[in-house]
């Protein structure tokens, strides 16, 4: 068999999978839900700049400022009188970015402390795991709070300071399927024919605990976007970045609640709950989807 | 295993857990970037000389491991720095808040199980109907809320606009009331905003995990030997079903007490509560660093021990666990 008919092979394989999973998917009505609200959100992140007109951004003198909605401002103007609907559009961007390359970060490391420990047990596993606890245990909020107080206010500290710190749960589920999936035979097979550690890991392991770590990246996005929100708001945020939670902290800090300045503090806030509601749906259905025990069950 | 053996590995176990943590929390804000005398001083114009004996005079000049030494004979005397702020010791500051908190979480937790459980139970009794579908959706939507949103919202409403509570503290210092109901009543107003908005954000997930627990209890075998036993549907749900499905509901406390510390920090911050919390955001807008890692250390070895008590209370309760 040459190389060029297995490549052949295996993406018919692959297209033969995503088809089927998603017939299963789309029958799913919260999966789909969840998939649109994401999409916009998508779009809307990466039209953003061409959608807004940047001069509404700047400050628009002293007349329009908490301003409420009006026919040329549809979700009125903060107290530099700046146009909301432009901030949350062009928000959507910095706030998806910093929760998915968080996300990107906590799932590498949660898959391989996951594999690693489950693949070579004992020692190795006693000490990943007893950290892995450490990190499970020790309350998220202030350990973000700490870390981002101490390397100082920047996207990359605080995609740095979420990603470090919401793996665990991650690589507890790893390494629970890649103990089932090591006494598998094709492992011992690859073992018999001589291919090392890495190579068993990577080509025969990886793959079969793949289905669970794209599930778990879903509600590992979810818990990012909230983290992103939550640190900006109590002030970790890069004052020179407009997202979701920027805004929010702005809004606070300027007195908007006092103002009773509704237009201000809704927006942003909304936008935040239906991205982590769309992840959380799409979670869910992929669930569904990935694990047959529960499709059953439910019918 | 045996219950004492059981305790004495749980016990080695959160000790480790605490030490390393006691490690991190040194190492954390030494190994971060900045000098920590110049983060001290504040007084970028000061002398080589001056520098040197204020190093001195804060052991700085030692090596790392004697300084984590020092830091480790301190802590045990009870000794967590002076704050840079209130030019007071940290343990002082942090006592002080720590009732405050400790009122606001207890409420709401009991509130939030209560209430959660009930509607769990309800939920799960009643699956598949448009009442259980209705409030799974909300118990999802309160689940994606940042929890300081949820209270800004609420102090909107409530405070702003309809002006039924007060918009934030813990009452007027200083006030003379008329009587000790006057002091109770206005006492539970300024609670009563916090502690509602607290519950909202907890009980989405008591409400999730009864309710799948109870529909798990519910397919056993031994609800339905008590069913053809002639248990009344009441029996059932009480005796029966209750007391296994509420064994999710203990590990979820537990394993909640790090979101609870994280909702505390939103709640006081936006109630102006003045707990751990708001002291936590007050150190951090300050740079308070001694604070900061004081308060740190002791929220998360509070939670450790938490967790610690809920392992061996989970063990007790289910007598499945002892085999």
């Amino acid at each position: 068999m040459n190389s060029a008919l297995v490549k052949k092979d295996t993406f018919a394989l692959w297209k033969k999978n995503l088809s089927s999973f998603w017939s299963i998917y789309r029958q799913n009505s919260m999966g789909l839900i969840g998939m649109v609200i994401l999409l916009i959100f998508a779009l809307m992140a990466i039209l953003g700049p061409y959608l807004v007109d940047i001069t509404i951004m700047t400050v628009d003198g002293v007349t329009q400022v908490i301003h409420p909605p009006t026919s040329e401002y549809w979700l009125g103007t903060d107290d530099l009188g700046k146009d909301i609907l432009a901030g949350v559009i062009v928000g959507s961007r910095v706030s998806l970015m910093v929760g998915l390359a968080a996300t990107a970060i906590s799932m590498v490391i949660g898959t391989v402390v996951g594999i690693v420990s489950g693949f070579y047990g004992r020692v190795v596993d006693a000490l990943l795991m007893r950290f892995t606890d450490v990190f499970l245990v020790i309350p998220w909020l202030p350990l973000m709070l700490v870390m981002a107080a101490l390397l100082g206010p920047s996207l990359g500290n605080i995609i740095f300071v979420i990603g470090i710190t919401s793996w665990a749960g991650t690589a507890r589920i790893i390494r629970s399927q890649t103990l089932s999936v090591k006494e598998r035979p094709y492992v011992e097979r690859a073992r018999a024919i001589g291919s090392g550690d890495t190579h068993i890991m990577f080509y025969h392991i990886l793959p079969n605990v793949f289905p669970l770590i794209f599930a778990n990246t879903v509600l590992v996005a979810a818990v990012a976007i909230l983290s992103e929100t939550t640190l900006s708001f109590l002030g970790m945020g890069d004052p020179t970045q407009v997202t979701w939670g920027m805004m929010l902290h702005f809004a606070f800090s300027m007195g908007a609640v006092s103002f009773g300045a509704w237009w201000w503090l809704l927006p942003p806030g909304i936008c935040v709950v239906l991205v982590v509601l769309s992840f959380t749906f799409i979670g869910y259905a992929l669930d569904e989807v990935l694990n047959p025990k529960l499709r059953r069950r439910d019918q | 295993m045996n219950m004492r053996g059981y305790l004495l590995r749980k016990f080695i176990q959160a000790s480790i857990t605490i030490f390393i943590v006691v490690f991190m929390n040194f190492f954390l804000f030494r190994i971060m970037p900045g000098d920590p005398i110049r983060v001290l001083i504040r007084n970028p114009k000061i002398s080589a000389d001056a520098l040197e004996r204020v190093r001195e005079q804060f052991g700085l000049n030692e090596s790392r491991l004697v300084q984590f030494w020092i830091y480790l004979r301190d802590l045990f005397s009870g000794d967590l720095g002076t704050s840079f702020n209130y030019r007071q010791p940290v343990w002082d500051i942090v006592m002080e808040r720590v009732p405050a908190t400790v009122l606001l979480i207890g409420t709401a937790t009991v509130l939030s199980i209560i209430i959660g459980v009930l509607l769990g139970v309800i939920f799960a009794w009643k699956r598949g109907t448009r009442v259980d579908i209705v409030g799974l959706s909300v118990s999802l939507v309160l689940y994606s809320m940042p929890t300081f949103w949820v209270a800004i919202i609420m102090v909107m409403i409530f405070a702003v606009y309809w002006q039924i509570f007060p918009l934030g503290g813990m009452g007027m210092p200083g006030t003379f009331y008329a009587s000790a109901w006057a002091e109770l009543t206005s006492q539970l107003r300024y609670m009563f905003l916090p502690t509602i908005t607290f519950t909202l954000i907890l009980i989405g997930e008591y409400v999730l995990i009864m309710r799948s627990s109870l529909l798990e209890v519910m397919r056993e075998d031994y609800m339905l030997t008590a069913r053809a036993k002639g248990v009344n549907n009441r029996n059932l749900l009480l005796k029966h079903a209750l007391p296994n499905a509420m064994l999710p509901v203990v590990t979820l406390i537990a394993i909640n007490l790090g979101f609870i510390v994280g909702g505390t920090i939103q709640i006081e911050t936006v109630f102006s509560w003045p707990g751990l919390g708001r002291l936590m955001y007050t150190a951090l807008t300050n740079r308070d660093y001694p604070v900061l890692q004081g308060l740190f250390l002791l929220i998360t070895i509070a939670v450790i021990g938490a967790n610690f008590c809920a392992d061996i209370l989970y063990r007790y309760l289910d007598p499945r666990v002892k085999s």
